[in-house]
């Protein structure tokens, strides 16, 4: 294995750790802040990049709308769910929240599989981003490119958001104090609706952003879903930052994996987990609660 | 008359009334449809087989001959424990007579034990692995549709011919993948070509972009795929890409499905060459029975698994009725004695190993501008007869032949 193949596989961790990034940063904000074991993120994420399906074949609105809508329309779908079903769980153990989304996940996907089928539906790369880079060690899809950058910068902006900045820091006083917070005036339910429902457009961005390169695929969440546990796991339940930096960290090492020993290209994140999970079992960068 | 007489003369009125001839089992004719339902096979075969499974029964005239027939479904989901643990409570509790379909070489493996120990039957149409009829051929059951040789030897010869002599191989890791793998290799090797490198992913990969990236360093001609489905989509799809056919490269679909075509486009899929034994536009009867099928499962229109299952049950039932009763081992008996014949297949046969032998066909994927409308996928490049479609007899290892 020359230097130069090692270099396009790294790479193409670091493009796979983005999704992992993305959609764990919507759990872990969404466990962070609202303690709720979200298992429907799969499905939503899903959801994600079936809008963008539509909108291209009803609407002819192509990639660059359904960045907008799609997270728009599957947000209000999140906040839709938390309304009427997740509120009433705040209160009781965190495997209630985990039971309701997990069967959440198991409804939305079983309808659209069958509606659907499960070969997946083809969805192009945008005219704008077709190509590749030639960039000597190999060829880099344009696309993928881009995943990088734009999730690198959604990431950043949502962590800059939650620690630095007072809307953050609300949130954050939310989730350790909710009376104190309220009886200061600020209206806890509907950020923690609000909070939902970012998480839950963060994972639709994510499914859009998946659309052109995997297949539009009902499936599509249920693959990815275990792996973000995984990830948000080792980064700490909770930790924003952690979970950025340990989903790209974690498609690295997914990628030397695929390169050395493929065959154990699905299992090795399981394998750090559980390896984590023993040495500091809130995470890496979690605080033991 | 003495007792002892009285005695052995209710005994031999006892024996006399035992069972006379083979019965069907509790007067019900029992189907059961096991396949993936819920996974990246599930267009290719999941409901459709259910629904092919029925248009037979129901164009044998089952009812109108006195025959009750029964059907069951399950969803193995690509795990071969799952797969044993639905095919023993089928057999065992269920009063089960036949399984049919079961896509996955892994789980059909493992069924094909079951069936074997408990004197059942077992159709396969979904399943590719040539090894059901070669070192695990088994006196209960009958290999439909395809297999791992046929596709080898139809489409790797063909690349082959057509000036690809350089091979790299990207395997689905498990019985199937190793199997198409192997005997394509084997194809290559003996048309004169080479295999410079191999790579295996696990079942159900998402992601292909580093097992692709280590197939353009290898400067292989041909990129083939040993894998099937979502798998191969996937693949396909990213490849597309990555500029895999702009810098040179081709890929080989060695296991390809119209729903697979469907799902990923003309633009995608075009110029693919692939082996199957069916296609729905094929003649009028094929064409009757697509739009029968379509009909009755969302417009979806039957891959060569699908109508693997209608052959089969339908050739099945035809035994029963013959044989007037259900065990397991004397219907495949009888299965390979009568001569084959259903609206899909045409005429055809089926060898003492269990292998089903019927004409294949080499495929090209049309241009968007050469397709009519949706479906309508392939132009025909080349017909092998059945002599030459499947291994030959005495290749496979298999202990039911005689040497």
């Amino acid at each position: 294995m020359t230097t130069q193949a090692l270099f396009g596989q790294l790479l193409i961790g670091l493009i796979n750790g983005a999704f992992y990034a993305l959609l764990s940063l919507g759990l872990s904000v969404i466990f962070g802040l609202l303690n709720i074991i979200n298992f429907a993120h799969g499905a939503l994420y899903m959801m994600g990049a079936f809008v963008a399906y539509f909108l291209l074949q009803w609407a002819g609105l192509g990639y660059w709308w359904a960045l907008l809508a799609a997270p728009l329309v599957v947000g209000l779908v999140g906040i839709g769910l938390e309304r009427a079903m997740l509120r009433w769980l705040y209160q009781l153990d965190h495997l209630y929240g985990l039971l309701l989304t997990f069967g959440l996940a198991l409804v939305i996907e079983g309808l659209f599989r069958n509606q659907f089928g499960s070969s997946g539906l083809p969805y192009g790369i945008p005219p704008q981003l077709v190509g590749t880079y030639n960039l000597g060690f190999m060829f880099l899809p344009v696309y993928r490119a881009w995943v990088v950058v734009f999730s690198l910068v959604v990431c950043l902006a949502t962590w800059f958001v939650i620690e630095r900045t007072r809307l953050g820091a609300y949130l954050r006083a939310a989730t350790e104090n909710p009376t104190l917070v309220q009886a200061f005036g600020i209206n806890v339910p509907r950020m923690i609706t609000l909070t939902y429902g970012f998480g839950v457009a963060l994972a639709a961005l994510a499914g859009v952003l998946a659309a052109p390169i995997y297949q539009v695929n009902p499936l599509m969440g249920a693959n990815m879903i275990i792996v973000v546990f995984a990830v948000v796991v080792i980064g700490g339940m909770g930790s924003i930052m952690g979970s950025i930096v340990t989903g790209f960290a974690l498609g690295i090492v997914e990628g030397f994996t695929k390169v050395f020993y493929p065959e154990a290209s699905n299992t090795v994140i399981f394998v750090i987990m559980a390896l984590v999970l023993l040495v500091r079992p809130a995470g890496l960068f979690g605080r033991t609660a | 008359m003495t007792v002892t007489r009285l005695a052995i003369l209710t005994l031999v009125a006892i024996l006399a009334a035992a069972p006379a001839s083979a019965q069907v089992s509790d007067g019900v004719v029992k189907i059961g449809i096991l396949n993936d339902q819920s996974s990246l096979y599930a267009d290719l075969s999941g409901q459709g087989s259910v629904v092919a499974a029925r248009m037979a029964a129901e164009d044998f005239g089952a009812d109108k001959k006195g025959i009750k027939v029964e059907f069951v479904s399950a969803d193995h989901q690509n795990k071969p424990d799952v797969g044993s643990q639905i095919a023993r409570q089928w057999f065992d509790t269920d009063k089960v007579d036949v399984i049919v379909d079961v896509p996955n070489s892994g789980v059909a493996l493992a069924v094909n034990q079951i069936a074997r120990e408990k004197g059942k039957a077992l159709l396969i149409s979904g399943a590719a692995t040539a090894d059901l009829t070669g070192k695990a051929c088994s006196p209960n059951t009958i290999h439909w549709a395809y297999d791992t040789w046929a596709l080898a030897n139809g489409t790797g010869n063909a690349i082959v011919k057509t000036g690809g002599d350089t091979w790299f191989f990207l395997t689905s890791d498990y019985a199937f993948g190793h199997a198409l793998e192997r005997d394509t290799e084997a194809v290559v090797i003996k048309a004169g070509g080479k295999v410079v490198g191999k790579v295996r992913h696990p079942l159900n990969t998402q992601d292909f972009s580093s097992f692709l990236l280590q197939a353009q360093a290898s400067k292989a001609k041909i990129i083939g795929l040993a894998n099937a489905g979502g798998d191969t989509t996937n693949a396909i799809k990213q490849g597309a890409e990555f500029g895999i056919v702009k810098g040179g490269q081709n890929f080989a679909g060695l296991l390809v499905f119209v729903t697979d075509v469907h799902a990923l486009g003309l633009q995608a899929a075009q110029g693919l060459i692939l082996t199957e034994t069916f296609y729905w536009d094929q003649n009028d009867s094929t064409r009757a029975f697509a739009k029968r099928f379509a009909e009755r499962d969302r417009g979806i229109h039957p891959t060569m698994v699908h109508a693997g299952v209608y052959g089969a049950v339908l050739h099945y039932l035809k035994a029963v009725e013959a044989l007037k009763g259900d065990d397991g081992t004397k219907v495949i008996a009888k299965m390979k004695e009568l001569p084959t014949d259903d609206p899909l297949f045409g005429k055809g046969s089926i060898r003492v190993d269990g292998r089903k032998i019927h004409p294949a066909y080499l495929f090209e994927v049309k241009k968007p501008s050469e397709s009519k409308g949706p479906w309508d996928y392939y132009k025909l490049r080349a017909t092998i007869p059945a002599e030459q479609a499947f291994r030959p007899l005495e290749a496979g290892d298999c202990p039911l032949v005689k040497k």
